[in-house]
């Protein structure tokens, strides 16, 4: 009996000690540097962000991190958001959808997280994505296309939000892909296409999305395959598509496979050119195999050629990161600064508690901001309204970018 | 949606062939080193992958940071002194893993050793990871051999490049030798006892440590070459390559009787040529080649548990 009653007692000064601490935690002191000269006495609040920090996406991911890392030291010293300080706390994925929920929940269990940068694969947010919005944390993925992540799986016929608290600054596959079968068929006149992909979330939407559109405009898709997402030796597969003699081959997938396979099938004398999405666009390709002339498609304008993106470049040297900003940089630089805005209007002079959170959602959602890719605000689906997709093409080991343009919506 | 061709083409099926037969002779390679340690003190070194993939990283350790420029992009340099590189480095760490890993555990009950295998493999590819620079992610392999291909005129041609051809010889010359060193030197016929029996063994003069510390060097560095020619057939390596093909290994063993060395190589070559022809004429294609590996080793095993080469298990006091 007594120690049925010690245990209760204990679980109940446990409880209380937990209280406690979820009450102070709201007010943390400041701690060191980053804050500057501002008002930091209502204590810390922290961006959360998740993405492949590790493994062979990695070098998009760190890329990511030091964008949203910029974006929140700048905001510590401009004094964004009054009275707070601003700390990153950055989770690795390692691209694995499991463990980008783990990396969900850990944060979601934060009362300090404001929201969640991130994730890079689709694949990934679609595990991250409801552990957040069930907390009611903003998630602003830069880097996820997969159409069904803000239209629901019936994207097609009957587009349904499935987490409110879910946006991007990325546009979708559904505009990817058709936007790509337009260049390649239309532009590059390829009519003899084979269409690979490596069965993911994102790189089997994206696949299938050219597809219909090449098809629509009048080319013919003379082979389709799978191959894994971990394979490294594609012989098997180009000797397969190899007969029906295409002119073009479109991968749906990212640059670790992308890169190998462009150089197998130059290997096995099918020398046409390998074309991408977003998750191709990495100088990282070019050395895993990547050849002259293949092509790619990135989600918005190449920031090297935008003048709204010069001050994030410039900033970005300046601060020496070892890793360069690489494909999501700047739109990742957005997203955190849609972010830190929308906290600082959610906030404004009082303090940031669970309550705050439906209007930092609505000031998400309301968002109306010049940012480096262009003006940032997004659709009920939590969809940039920036439409904008680049196609790039591999010039002297690197992606450089060809055409800017949109692909018109149905 | 035009279909591929329906009637499948000759230099289609002959350019599989050749596909599978490069990728079986490698893992005939690595295979070699399960068996022979399997052989010896009936272990499944799970560990052996990782020291495949081991292997392929000191190879290109060896390019980047020893050899200069010119010898490193000279092939006929650069191959021979990659492979000794890439097989020494894969020796060095079978030896300390037989030493440090399996020796303390020689007479525990049989689990042990084998669990401390699986820690071996995780250990070794976390310190690749955390202590090459960038094995993070995949890191580009030069080809060390001469570029190009062999069209052999058939139908739209069947490509068979110089490196594929290399890999296939290298691994039936090694696989050669290792037979004939088992089965005529003083050395090989001290292992060949040793596995029989290691106290008999011991009392006609042989030092079963000696025995076993050679078994793990000789698998080391064949799958230390194995490694640099993976590397330079794919142009990539990464620290994943070693579980993989490692598992494709083992099933090779098993599938041509573990411990029989004609066996692994058998079993590595089927393993190829199944994954590669599957992948064309099965239904589900390349998606699901390796499902079809694994339902061969089924039904070889519901026949022939002992494998193609194998013999009974025998019973051990």
């Amino acid at each position: 009996m007594s120690r049925t009653r010690k245990v209760a007692a204990t679980a109940a000064l446990l409880a209380g000690a937990l209280a406690l601490t979820a009450c102070s935690t709201n007010r943390q002191e400041a701690t060191g540097g980053g804050g500057g000269s501002c008002d930091t006495s209502k204590g810390t609040l922290v961006v959360g962000f998740i993405a492949p920090l590790s493994g062979s996406l990695s070098a998009l991911g760190l890329g990511m991190k030091n964008s949203t890392d910029l974006a929140v030291n700048q905001a510590n010293q401009n004094c964004t958001v009054p009275g707070y300080r601003l700390a990153l706390q950055a989770e690795d994925d390692q691209a694995t959808a499991q463990i980008a929920g783990q990396a969900a929940t850990k944060l979601a269990s934060d009362p300090n997280v404001v929201g969640v940068i991130g994730t890079l694969n689709s694949s990934t947010a679609q595990s991250a994505a409801p552990i957040l919005a069930q907390k009611k944390i903003v998630e602003i993925s830069p880097a996820n296309t997969n159409p069904a992540l803000t239209q629901g799986d019936n994207y097609q016929t009957a587009p349904e939000r499935p987490n409110a608290t879910y946006f991007r600054t990325a546009t979708t596959d559904a505009i990817q892909g058709p936007f790509a079968a337009q260049y390649l068929v239309q532009k590059a006149g390829k009519k003899n296409i084979a269409v690979i992909d490596d069965g993911k979330t994102y790189g089997a939407g994206l696949a299938s999305q050219f597809a219909t559109e090449a098809q629509k405009l009048g080319a013919n898709v003379v082979a389709r395959e799978k191959v894994g997402e971990k394979d490294t030796d594609f012989s098997g597969v180009i000797a397969k598509i190899r007969p029906s003699n295409p002119d073009a081959v479109y991968y749906g997938g990212e640059y670790p496979v992308a890169g190998p396979l462009s150089k197998q099938l130059a290997d096995a004398g099918l020398n046409v050119p390998l074309m991408g999405g977003d998750g191709i666009v990495d100088k990282t390709y070019v050395s895993l195999g990547g050849r002259q002339g293949d092509l790619a498609t990135n989600v918005g304008a190449p920031p090297e050629q935008l003048p709204s993106a010069k001050a994030f470049i410039d900033a970005y040297s300046a601060a020496k990161y070892s890793e360069p900003y690489s494909a999501y940089g700047a739109l990742t630089y957005d997203a955190a600064n849609v972010l830190i805005q929308g906290v600082a209007k959610a906030v404004g002079n009082g303090t940031f508690s669970d309550a705050t959170r439906d209007g930092l959602v609505s000031a998400v959602q309301a968002t109306n901001l010049q940012g480096a890719t262009g003006a940032i605000s997004f659709d009920q689906y939590g969809d940039t309204t920036n439409k904008v997709l680049t196609v790039y093409s591999v010039q002297g080991g690197e992606f450089q970018p060809l055409e800017t343009g949109t692909f018109p919506t149905s | 949606m035009h279909a591929v061709e329906e009637t499948p083409r000759l230099s289609t099926f002959l350019s599989q062939i050749a596909n599978g037969l490069v990728l079986g002779s490698l893992i005939a390679l690595i295979a070699l080193g399960y068996t022979m340690v399997y052989g010896i003190i009936t272990l499944i070194n799970f560990a052996h992958g990782e020291i495949f993939m081991v292997g392929a990283y000191g190879g290109l350790a060896t390019l980047t940071y020893i050899l200069p420029t010119a010898i490193a992009t000279t092939w006929y340099f650069a191959l021979p002194i990659a492979l000794v590189a890439g097989a020494l480095v894969a020796m060095l760490i079978a030896v300390a893993m037989e030493r440090f890993a399996y020796r303390p555990l020689r007479n525990a009950p049989r689990l042990a050793p084998l669990i401390t295998a699986l820690g071996v493999s995780v250990a070794l590819q976390e310190a690749m990871r955390v202590f090459y620079p960038g094995a993070t992610a995949a890191l580009p392999f030069p080809n060390l051999f001469v570029e190009g291909a062999v069209v052999i005129p058939i139908g739209d041609g069947v490509v068979i490049r110089y490196v594929g051809i290399l890999l296939v010889v290298m691994s039936l010359v090694l696989a050669f030798g290792l037979e004939r060193f088992i089965e005529r030197t003083r050395l090989g016929r001290a292992m060949r006892a040793t596995s029989q029996d290691r106290d008999v063994a011991r009392l006609m003069g042989i030092d079963p440590d000696r025995v076993i510390v050679l078994t793990f060097a000789i698998g080391g560095a064949l799958a230390g070459v194995a490694g640099v020619l993976y590397g330079s057939y794919l142009n990539n390596i990464n620290i994943d390559m070693g579980f993989q093909n490692g598992i494709f290994a083992f099933t090779a063993a098993v599938l041509g009787g573990i411990g029989n060395i004609r066996g692994a190589v058998v079993g590595g070559l089927m393993i190829g040529l199944v994954k590669a022809l599957a992948g064309q004429y099965m239904p589900g294609g390349t998606a699901y080649d390796y499902v079809w590996i694994f339902v061969v080793l089924i039904a070889v095993l519901v026949f022939r548990p002992q494998g193609f080469f194998g013999e009974s298990e025998r019973v051990r006091a």
